[in-house]
């Protein structure tokens, strides 16, 4: 197992190459550059001139790619050409927002999607069944930036249940020593915090979390529909074994498999989902940043951001190979 | 010189009668305002830096406006120049040595005293600058209208405007410029030019800094944590992406605020601003998106805040292109736009027809200049008398993807201009690109046709950085040679005399509408907009928000 972890990890290195050349070139083949999109109604030709001769944009790409290796392989991913401040600082800072939205989204997806998915397969054909398929057809199909949108309209502008933007109320006098507010309002004992934060969660984490609640309800349901037909299933009942210990030892743990396959996808996916719900709610996170990013042509921020985004994709799903040895251990890496 | 230094002795009436005035309206819009609370409101972005000499961004200026200020400032909603922290001044050397007698009494928020010594410290702070801050990233402002530094390190610096700064005694400080400049003075306004503690300043290393791959960076701490100036409000915390916290200098030497607290918090979306004002989250909003302004002028409990226009949208005429060279041939454009209807329909009650480049609330404009009012009639006949045959065939650049405060609309600006050319002689053929980058690249390379929609909107209270910036020289977007144009510019840009310079302007302008390089169509006033219990929420021309009187009253 460790060998199989080893070699995942040295795997990075060719990963992250291939991905720091394609973000290169890709951010350098969009149209204009920065100091236009900087500069406005201002960016006459000397101003222009003077800022890529500053910024060393009128190198030549190989040079400018080598320049942006070099350094990054230092540690340093640079600074944003418009706010001057360190990307890897900015990480610091916005990474956490995303991965508690990423974390609540998924603990609403599967907390919902699980049960969901389980009682529909156990009622094969019924109401709750069809209902279900329709309701997670649904959730696939409503683009995350409108079902956001929507969200917000109703229970923030019209009903005032929950917050409609940002992650803490700004009145609120919080410490963040870890900038996981959740785990910093339990830290401290902030209660009053913690519920302010949870508040906060709730309408982006819905949105997010939509695409993956339908994808979890449908796998789930299709997973169990397939286990509970097998012949362990069949033998333990004619053991006379009670249902709920055999949903739960034999059904359920063999189509957790499946399942953690589709969790671990849809992790890396809710970092790209983050872009348009974050932006919705004004949620100060790694997704929101890169959209503004994008529009300003921002080379460093997404060279930066998406190199770091790559690695964490890549972790992630090493993760979820190591726990289906957990989850079944008839599964050996060598 | 004589007019700058009459302001300057006014500041005994100018001051106690503009607080008056807004006490007085405090007390009779709505109930009187209480002191006391805190205000949440919401910009578009973070701040760059807090450090105002490192910025040029209207997000970050919102910030450093409450916490710092200059010699001179400008009154409440207006572009008229008012005594700060200098109470008067004069001009003398040939108009090139300006004396300013300083405010006394006041302190910085880290206690130590603004006096002569601090003035020439900021100036020689900015003029010495060397490595990393002569970056255009890093002192774009001093750059614009400073020229260069002490030492210039990199070519294409020109030579500096400043020439030194000597403290005679506590309160007077003494600033010799290298050249007669009309642009120095009423520059002084910008924030970049505030006053900052030179203890702070050296105590939090706001002159480290270095370049990051190619960007600038400040690297102490001063313009990311311990910004200190003399204003109404100090800093107190900033957490980047959430929100940055001022609260009220209670020693502060002039009319103390209101508010305990000014909480300022990002939120990048017109719709985002709208439905935070909406939900209560936040208290008011700045750039409302001019289609919003119906519904927040409907919506009770909120209320819509007009910024006075300082800005001038304009549609371009490339004279390198035949034959728009002809000077009737422009006429015939001028009658064949119908800038009324556009004004009227897609500016939703923001905006005002423009006659010239400049705004009304700007010295300099005048009601002299030749007019057009939309008369296609009129239109087609000039293209005849150019001896042309109709239509006259006209490539028409517009822009997508972009809203600027003013021009919210351009595709219908353009549709509805494409129409009103058609009927006066002319035949559109459109073409449109992506405001970023391409558009606004082709139209200073002069590539964007014969005709394209743009505008500008002023950084600071002086004609200069409007038809200035457009007239002074040649440029490939307009494509003319005009000496007398060029030069009455010149002069009026050196000139230090401001009467003089207001006439100089007011001929230019006149100039500038009967040559018609382009044609101003529309004054934008944007809009801001807030809970109608906020009370005195000031939106000046040039893009601030004034807190200092802000409080919260009755609906």
């Amino acid at each position: 197992m460790l060998r199989y972890i080893v070699r995942r990890l040295l795997l990075l290195i060719p990963i992250l190459l291939g991905v720091s050349i394609l973000v290169f070139f890709w951010t350098k083949s969009l149209p204009g550059g920065p100091v236009q999109a900087l500069l406005g109604e201002r960016a006459n030709a000397r101003l222009v001139a003077q800022y890529n001769q500053q910024y060393g944009f009128n190198k030549p790409l190989p040079v400018q790619y080598w320049s942006y290796l070099k350094t990054t392989l230092g540690g340093n991913l640079g600074t944003s050409i418009v706010d001057h401040r360190a990307i890897t600082s900015e990480i610091r800072l916005r990474f956490p927002a995303t991965i508690e939205l990423a974390l609540a989204a998924m603990i609403f997806a599967v907390g919902a999607g699980l049960p969901l998915g389980f009682f529909a397969a156990k009622r094969h054909g019924g109401i709750f069944d069809q209902t279900t398929l329709i309701g997670s057809l649904l959730g696939i199909s409503i683009p995350v930036f409108f079902l956001a949108v929507i969200l917000k309209f109703i229970f923030a502008v019209k009903l005032g249940w929950l917050p409609s933007v940002g992650r803490i109320d700004v009145t609120v006098e919080a410490k963040h020593p870890t900038n996981f507010y959740v785990l910093d309002a339990i830290i401290e004992r902030d209660w009053s915090t913690l519920w302010d934060v949870v508040k906060h969660l709730i309408l982006p984490a819905i949105a997010l979390g939509s695409i993956p609640l339908a994808v979890v309800t449908r796998i789930t349901r299709a997973a169990v529909l397939d286990v509970q037909n097998e012949d362990y299933v069949r033998t333990a009942r004619a053991k006379g074994l009670p249902p709920h210990t055999v949903d739960q030892r034999h059904v359920l743990r063999n189509a957790l498999l499946p399942i953690s396959t589709i969790i671990g996808l849809q992790t890396g996916l809710l970092l790209s989902g983050a872009v348009l719900t974050e932006t919705v709610f004004a949620y100060p996170g790694m997704g929101s940043w890169l959209r503004d990013a994008i529009f300003n042509r921002d080379y460093p921020v997404l060279q930066g951001g998406i190199l770091f985004l790559a690695i964490v994709f890549v972790m992630v799903n090493l993760i979820v190979d190591v726990s289906y040895a957990i989850i079944n251990p008839r599964i050996r890496y060598s | 010189m004589k007019g700058v230094r009459v302001r300057g002795n006014l500041r005994k009436f100018i001051l106690p009668f503009a607080a008056v005035a807004i006490c007085v309206a405090a007390g009779t819009a709505g109930g009187a305002v209480k002191a006391g609370g805190t205000l949440v409101f919401a910009g578009a972005a973070d701040p760059t830096y807090l450090d105002p000499a490192l910025v040029s961004d209207g997000e970050s200026f919102r910030v450093t406006e409450q916490i710092d200020e200059g010699l001179i400032g400008l009154k409440p909603g207006t572009t008229k120049i008012v005594p700060k922290l200098a109470t008067k001044w004069k001009l003398t050397g040939g108009g090139r040595t300006w004396t300013f007698f300083l405010r006394h009494g006041v302190k910085f928020h880290d206690g130590t005293p603004f006096n002569a010594k601090a003035v020439c410290y900021n100036f020689n702070r900015w003029y010495n600058w060397s490595g990393a801050f002569q970056n255009a990233g890093a002192s774009y402002y001093y750059q614009s209208i400073y020229g260069g530094f002490h030492h210039n390190e990199a070519s294409g610096l020109s030579a500096p405007l400043y020439r030194s700064c000597s403290a005679v005694g506590k309160y007077k400080a003494v600033i010799r410029l290298t050249r007669r400049s009309g642009t120095f003075f009423p520059s002084l306004v910008i924030s970049s030019f505030a006053m900052q503690s030179p203890t702070a300043l050296k105590k939090y290393g706001a002159d480290q800094g270095e370049i990051k791959n190619g960007t600038f960076t400040a690297t102490g701490s001063y313009a990311l944590s311990h910004p200190t100036g003399t204003g109404p409000f100090k800093f107190k915390s900033w957490t980047v992406g959430q929100k940055l916290e001022l609260v009220k200098n209670t020693h502060y030497w002039g009319v103390k605020p209101k508010l305990d607290r000014l909480i300022i918090q990002p939120i990048g979306t017109t719709t985002g601003r709208l439905q935070a004002l909406q939900s209560g989250a936040v208290n008011a909003y700045d750039l409302a998106a001019p289609q919003d302004v119906p519904t927040i002028d409907s919506s009770s409990g909120l209320k819509v805040i007009h910024r006075p226009a300082f800005n001038v949208a304009y549609v371009t005429i490339n004279q390198a292109h035949k034959p728009f060279d002809d000077l009737r041939v422009r006429q015939a454009v001028a009658y064949g736009l119908d800038r009324a209807s556009v004004v009227k329909q897609f500016y939703y009650g923001t905006g005002k027809v423009a006659q010239e480049f400049i705004p009304p609330s700007l010295f300099g404009w005048t009601n002299k200049v030749p007019k057009y009012p939309f008369n296609p009639d009129k239109a087609k006949s000039l293209l005849r008398a150019a001896g042309l045959t109709l239509p006259v065939t006209v490539n028409f650049w517009y822009p997508t993807s972009v809203s600027r405060p003013y021009m919210p609309d351009p595709k219908r600006n353009f549709e509805a201009f494409a129409a009103s050319l058609d009927q006066s002689g002319f035949k559109v053929v459109p073409h449109s690109a992506p405001w970023r980058p391409d558009y606004v690249a082709a139209v200073n390379a002069g590539t964007a046709g014969d005709l394209n929609m743009i505008g500008w909107t002023g950084d600071y209270g002086d004609p200069d950085n409007f038809v200035g910036t457009f007239f002074k020289t040649y440029s490939p977007q307009f494509g003319f040679h005009n000496n007398a144009i060029f030069n009455i510019l010149t002069r009026a840009a050196n000139e230090p005399n401001f009467a003089k310079r207001v006439k100089l302007y007011q001929q230019a302008n006149i100039m500038i509408m009967k040559f018609l390089p382009a044609v101003p169509y529309a004054h934008a006033t944007p809009a801001l907009a807030a809970q109608s219990k906020v009370k005195n929420l000031i939106a000046t021309p040039v893009g601030g928000v004034w807190f200092q009187f802000t409080g919260f009253g009755g609906q």
